[in-house]
């Protein structure tokens, strides 16, 4: 199976009063508990981890898109993997994604993942996500009524700027032009792996089994709250006929892991109350604007996680409890074999070849964020890498240039200031 | 709903509800934010003396079709068929919130189609020192108290009729709000500034003086644009949806524009 090194890229230094004192953790959070400093030793940081994920030998890293958003500091998701293009040579890239219809035209998202494409050799995996309402309707002023559709066109722009070997005009709906000739165009053909993170709602699944894309479900709530929606997901592809292949899957699940589970308790209490108090404390004027859910998702009654989430918040002042964290699995702490055999029977349980680890999340500093990574990529991950392989090819990953082909990025000495 | 007749026309060739009731010279009708889940003692007062005809705009209660209406020009072909489709030629028109720009635009681009317009706290214009309410940013359950003086009457308005059921009903009414946010998110500015002074007709605006959602200080700028005959008057008491929380004083300030 494929493990995968995912960062949100929080802001570390929200207020400890942050949920009594502020509205919304996105869209108008408070611009004053921005400090560009902080940010500057953040990014650099945050991209430390990536960049040592990629060493300990985790398969993939990857990055989102947020906007307006104090836990995740990501507008562009693609800058950064520019960045770690440079300075990784193996890992898979894997960006998860870009809102397509926040992109005018959505030939910028074309341009710029066929660029991280070719810089990386052919290591990118090209998510596309519709996007949270937060994020499109509200930071982005997308109009919510006409999101999936712009969505779904900017799709199919993409695609076909990628693999049409021609000039071509495009007459769509929402997006007009008379010249579509992207350069670059992407390494990987016909064009990189594409990936879906979604909810769960049943016309996103069938579209990814239509399309053979990947589905990815990215809970905030762990493996018990993810179940549904997986087996969900597992009932509509029998249905379509489709193979119960894991790697059709992703799955994303925050993880502590310590020599011992005393030790991993006492060090991840603080940065997993900090991510499920302050992180997700949403105002829940921004999570359900209408036409954002298709009226079938409306007729399953189903709910985003972040809809839920608010609203319990808005249920129970205190909002998550550690109790909750452990207990209920948000967050798998224990000693890596404990981890290990967790993180198994999940994957064989939601039967997901993809899984992505937050191993940085909440305040998690640098120190504990490679601690917690190390631990993984030595003593977890062997026991979870062979897992489906024998069974199953996971036929939606990046296929990189050969080794010998690969450009290696040169490096000089800084000059000395005194110079 | 006594004596109220129902029919449809058809607009991009979706079927769109009209009710109709009264006797006399035709007044049209389009219904604000949330459209028309039932018939109200506004349209019973002006039934007295007119006969009243209300169309459905697509996407509101009784009338589908608003994800084809990808912009404004759209949104006025689907006005302008569906008025002509029921028979508005050179007759009188109302229109409320959402459908008062409606009826604005239409009277811009089609002057012939109206004899008088009434316009009650209309959308389509912008004012920087105070932008209209954000209808779809709400705290759950706060908007009846922003759109009605009254929150129980936009409750009683919008509540499941007894024979739809109510997660049905639900799925009606958030199209409705759905189809508003369509034309007007984010900010509810079609431009129709552009296009008031092509509005020739005259022109009598109401507003609720305890209007949450757009200032009754818009009723001024609509009075300036417009290049014909303007009469502005303030329903004391009343909220965003006037006709709502008080439907004699607006249907006596209507009946008397179009006397």
């Amino acid at each position: 199976m494929k493990l995968m090194w995912f960062h949100l890229m929080p802001y570390t230094k929200l207020p400890e009063d942050f949920r009594e004192r502020h509205n919304s953790v996105w869209v108008d959070i408070d611009r004053n508990l921005f400090d560009p400093a902080i940010a500057h030793r953040l990014y650099n940081e945050f991209m430390d981890e990536l960049e040592y994920a990629a060493s300990a030998g985790f398969d993939a890293i990857c990055v989102n898109e947020h906007h307006a958003n104090g836990y995740g500091l990501m507008p562009s998701p693609n800058l950064i993997a520019a960045a770690l293009a440079r300075r990784t040579s193996d890992a898979a890239l894997c960006i998860l994604g870009n809102s397509l219809a926040l992109y005018n035209p959505p030939t910028r998202v074309a341009e710029e993942m066929a660029m991280i494409d070719c810089i990386s050799g052919g290591r990118l995996i090209a998510g596309f996500p519709v996007g949270t309402p937060m994020d499109t309707c509200y930071a982005y002023g997308q109009n919510p009524s006409q999101l999936r559709a712009r969505y779904h066109e900017a799709h199919d722009l993409i695609v076909e700027a990628w693999t049409r070997r021609e000039t071509f005009s495009f007459n769509g709906r929402f997006n007009q032009l008379r010249y579509v000739n992207i350069w670059p165009h992407p390494l990987q053909k016909p064009h990189p792996p594409i990936w879906i993170p979604g909810g769960g709602s049943i016309e996103t699944w069938q579209w990814c089994a239509e399309m053979d894309y990947v589905y990815c479900y990215l809970s905030y709530f762990g493996y018990q709250a993810g179940r549904e929606t997986m087996m969900g997901f597992w009932n509509e592809m029998a249905r379509l006929g489709k193979d119960r292949n894991p790697f059709r899957a992703g799955f994303l699940q925050f993880v502590g892991v310590a020599e011992t589970r005393e030790e991993a308790l006492k060090l991840y209490k603080e940065p997993a109350e900090y991510f499920y108090g302050r992180c997700l404390h949403v105002d829940p004027r921004y999570v359900n604007p209408p036409g954002y859910a298709s009226e079938a998702t409306q007729r399953a009654k189903i709910q985003s996680q972040v809809a839920l989430a608010s609203a319990r918040a808005q249920t129970f002042a205190g909002g998550t409890t550690w109790d909750d964290i452990i207990n209920k699995g948000y967050v798998i702490i224990g000693s890596p074999d404990e981890v290990a055999d967790k993180l198994r029977e999940v994957a064989r349980d939601l039967n997901v070849g993809h899984l992505m680890l937050l191993l940085q999340f909440g305040n998690m500093n640098r120190d504990l964020a490679l601690y917690n990574t190390q631990l993984f990529a030595e003593k977890v991950r062997p026991q979870l890498r062979d897992l489906f392989d024998d069974a199953w090819e996971d036929r939606w990953w990046p296929k990189p240039l050969p080794r010998t082909e690969r450009a290696a990025p040169r490096h000089w000495p800084a000059r000395q200031a005194a110079e | 709903m006594s004596g109220v007749r129902e029919r449809s026309v058809i607009v991009n060739g979706e079927p769109c509800r009209i009710w109709e009731k009264g006797r006399g010279d035709p007044v049209f009708y389009l219904a604000g934010i949330a459209g028309l889940p039932r018939w109200t003692p506004f349209l019973d007062r002006l039934a007295e003396t007119r006969r009243v005809v209300v169309p459905s705009l697509p996407g509101f209660p009784g009338a589908g079709g608003h994800d084809r209406l990808d912009g404004l020009i759209d949104w006025i072909a689907a006005t302008l068929d569906l008025l002509e489709g029921v028979g508005l030629a050179g007759g009188d028109l109302v229109g409320a919130s959402i459908g008062g720009a409606l009826a604005a635009e239409v009277a811009a681009v089609s002057p012939a189609l109206i004899h008088r317009l009434v316009l009650i706290a209309p959308f389509g214009l912008y004012d920087r020192q105070s932008p209209p309410l954000d209808l779809w940013a709400q705290r759950p359950g706060s908007l009846p108290g922003l759109l009605c003086a009254d929150p129980t009457t936009f409750a009683a308005f919008t509540a499941p009729p007894e024979d739809v059921a109510p997660a049905e009903w639900s799925i009606v009414m958030t199209r409705a709000s759905e189809a508003a946010a369509r034309l007007l998110w984010p900010l509810g500015d079609t431009r129709l500034e552009r296009r008031l002074h092509r509005i020739r007709c005259d022109t009598t605006i109401l507003w609720g003086g305890e209007d949450k959602v757009l200032s009754p200080r818009y009723a001024e700028r609509f009075a300036a644009g417009i290049a014909g005959k303007t009469r502005l008057l303030l329903i004391p008491g009343a909220g965003h949806l006037a006709d709502l929380d008080a439907p004699a004083a607006t249907a006596e300030a209507v009946a008397e524009a179009l006397r």
